[in-house]
């Protein structure tokens, strides 16, 4: 192998194999549609190119810069030019999808409506690509991560209240809906996060139990595992009969809200879902913790819940925090189908959209979802690490 | 003083530790040999009551253990284990301060105390307090450990393979750091290991246990003159007898008036280190010195040959 790394030449233009991968996937985007037209919001659309979606000097100037911006995925380059190149890349496709609606709707239509094509997507997902890898190769530090997360929120929410989107068809979808996204924004965080502080109440101190008394845990394990097989609408849709009849005899159930269909379910069955991530997580945390610590705690003359407290569940801590995270951005993605049953949040303009086959009106719902969730796992991931790394000064 | 009277612990049937019954005097180090399955961990953890016994006794001080909850007899205890046990997310200082702590010292005697271990284990504050125990080497670790065993001054110290993890020149320097400390606090220590040579080297008593039963329990001079068993025999290994017997007695013990040529050893050394001296410099007689220097007389080979041969 030595002979032939000797006598190969050396390659002059050195090729990064993710680039090749977003190279792909964008030069795949120029087939379909940018931005699509349609008169209003259920006919079928008009696919645009991004040349007849923009002005003719704009979409020369996205062309271009596409070019330069593949270019500088395909090569080997600094880790900096890929950032600000797939940043740039970034804001100019959310700049110009917002001038494509613009540019399409003719003055004064109020029913015509211009959404986001494949090819827009296609793109969107490349660059975040290229974004997402230069920003991991950064290695940036917990607090940097969050900053970056606002600094991008603050961007979005810059070009949200610059009304540069106003003309696209998710913000139309969102200005006659303005006060229901709201509304149903506080309630699908309501379940996702109220059904977290409930798994992680009960969750934490049964992981102990089971931790502690060892013929439970593969019960209470095995319990777990299965409702997490249980299929997401079929347990709304199984909640339904005992909460109605918990409902309608258990004195006072009704006066606090709980019913067979409505946020009650939803909520006990994200709460079922979160189960098994914080309590076999806070098993494997306090699983992992040294038996020579703990040895050693029981030999100084800890008690049972001093020993909990000081030595085994701050060293478990990690792990059981990663378990968290993996509820909050599940629950986040999950509390969409509590719609279904009347329990509300996002999930009420997916299902409203796919009924009117709007499919805006699906992304009203969809994206602010992806974002919630993106930003969970963000967020947590840095406090995941600080907890972490606390114990580990630089 | 620590009595153990036929403890013994029994798991379904299988007898671990079968009726054990020793005495460790004030300022004792006990160690107990065995091999792994011998029942030699389980009878520390007996007397800490990390194991509880099936039947028999342990009195410290005369005062059975069973009259305090176990959590309160262990803070009087010290405790090393083997790897350390250090809490990996609490700092030097935090580690050692555990068992204080849990007493309810107040904070300045408690600062004041891990200070002081600090030093005396050549660790300074300023430099070591704040640290992580994954900051620090494995013998740091291990003196840390021990100095954390030490917190609460306890009068009895329980070791389970405390140098196990240690490489050799580490582990040397911590066993003669743990003959200092021995020393100057006068601690009653107990402590667990495999290795013979660690045995007689650190015990001013060995228990030899094999399948949960005590063997023998001398000083080493008798266990390598006159080892109980075919067992302890085995255990001591065949070859290094004689020097074992040289390495337990002091030069200055066996000093003849006269005089003789070439570089002097030390009083304060082992016969062994006197033979080892004699034959490497292919001399019949040395000179010998006290710890200041001065000449008090003179070794021979003759003695040394004398000394080495087994008892009558």
């Amino acid at each position: 192998m030595s002979d032939f790394a000797a006598s190969a030449p050396a390659p002059r233009i050195a090729v990064d194999k993710l680039g090749v991968l977003i190279a792909v996937i964008a030069a795949g985007a120029a087939v379909p549609p940018f931005a699509a037209f349609r008169a209003n919001r259920i006919v079928v659309g008009i696919s645009k190119g991004i040349f007849e979606a923009l002005p003719m000097w704009e979409a020369m100037l996205v062309a271009l810069a596409l070019t330069a911006a593949i270019l500088v995925a395909l090569l080997k380059t600094p880790n900096l030019w890929r950032l600000v190149a797939s940043l740039a890349m970034l804001a100019l496709l959310f700049v110009a999808i917002g001038n494509a609606a613009s540019f399409l709707t003719p003055e004064g239509d109020k029913l015509a409506r211009v959404s986001p094509g494949g090819g827009f997507w296609l793109l969107l997902f490349a660059f975040a690509l290229l974004a997402a890898d230069s920003f991991t190769r950064l290695k940036l530090g917990p607090w940097l991560r969050i900053l970056t997360l606002l600094l991008v929120a603050g961007a979005i929410a810059g070009l949200l209240w610059s009304g540069a989107w106003n003309d696209l068809s998710i913000l139309k979808e969102y200005a006659n809906r303005a006060e229901a996204f709201w509304r149903e924004g506080q309630t699908h965080i309501a379940l996702a996060l109220g059904s977290l502080a409930a798994a992680t109440v009960v969750g934490i101190p049964l992981g102990i139990l089971c931790h502690r008394v060892p013929p439970m845990r593969a019960a209470v394990l095995n319990v777990l595992n299965a409702v997490q097989t249980i299929p997401s609408i079929a347990l709304f849709g199984l909640l339904i009969a005992p909460l109605a009849w918990v409902a309608a005899n258990v004195p006072g159930a009704a006066a606090i809200g709980i019913s067979g269909i409505g946020a009650a379910p939803a909520m006990v069955a994200l709460f079922a879902y979160s189960l098994l991530p914080v309590v076999a997580n806070t098993v494997v945390g306090l699983e992992g913790v040294p038996p020579a610590a703990t040895d050693a705690a029981r030999g100084m003359g800890m008690t049972g819940w001093q020993r909990l407290a000081k030595v085994e569940f701050p060293l478990a801590f990690p792990v059981i925090l990663t378990g968290i995270r993996i509820v909050l951005v599940q629950n986040i993605g999950l509390a969409t189908i509590a719609a279904l049953i009347g329990g509300g949040g996002f999930g009420v303009f997916v299902f409203q959209g796919v009924g009117q086959t709007a499919m805006d009106l699906v992304l009203l719902g969809a994206v602010p979802t992806v974002m919630l969730a993106f930003a969970a796992a963000v967020i947590l991931d840095a406090i995941v690490e600080m907890v972490s790394t606390r114990s580990r000064p630089a | 003083m620590i009595q153990i009277e036929a403890l013994t612990k029994d798991y379904d049937g299988l007898t671990v530790v079968d009726h054990v019954t020793m005495r460790i005097d004030d300022g004792d180090i006990a160690v107990i040999v065995g091999t792994s399955g011998s029942g030699k961990t389980t009878l520390l953890r007996m007397i800490n009551r990390l194991i509880e016994p099936t039947s028999g006794s342990v009195r410290i001080d005369g005062k059975d253990t069973r009259s305090v909850p176990a959590h309160l007899l262990r803070r009087e205890i010290g405790y090393v284990i083997q790897g350390h046990g250090l809490f990996p997310h609490r700092t030097v200082g935090q580690n050692i301060a555990t068992v204080p702590v849990l007493m309810g010292w107040d904070k300045a005697r408690i600062d004041r105390r891990v200070e002081e271990l600090l030093e005396l284990f050549q660790l300074p504050a300023g430099q070591f307090r704040d640290r992580l125990p994954s900051e620090l080497s494995g013998g740091q670790q291990q003196r840390v450990g021990v100095a954390r065993a030490l917190a609460a001054e306890p009068k009895v110290l329980l070791m389970d393979e405390p140098f196990g993890a240690l490489d050799p020149i580490i582990r040397a320097k911590a066993q003669a750091d743990l003959v200092g400390i021995q020393k100057r606090f006068g601690t009653t220590i107990v402590l667990v290991t495999h290795d013979m040579e660690e045995a007689i080297h650190l015990g001013t008593k060995i228990a030899v246990m094999d399948q949960g039963k005590l063997l023998q329990y001398a000083t080493p001079a008798e266990i390598v003159v006159k080892p109980a068993t075919d067992f302890v025999g085995e255990l001591l290994g065949s070859g290094d007898r004689a020097f074992r017997l040289l390495g337990l007695r002091r030069i200055g013990d066996f000093v003849e008036p006269g005089e003789a040529s070439g570089a002097p050893v030390s009083a304060e050394q082992t016969l062994r280190d006197g033979l080892e001296e004699a034959l490497w410099s292919g001399r019949a007689v040395l000179p010998v010195v006290d710890g200041a220097g001065n000449p008090v007389g003179r070794l021979t080979l003759a003695t040394l040959q004398r000394l080495g041969a087994r008892p009558q």
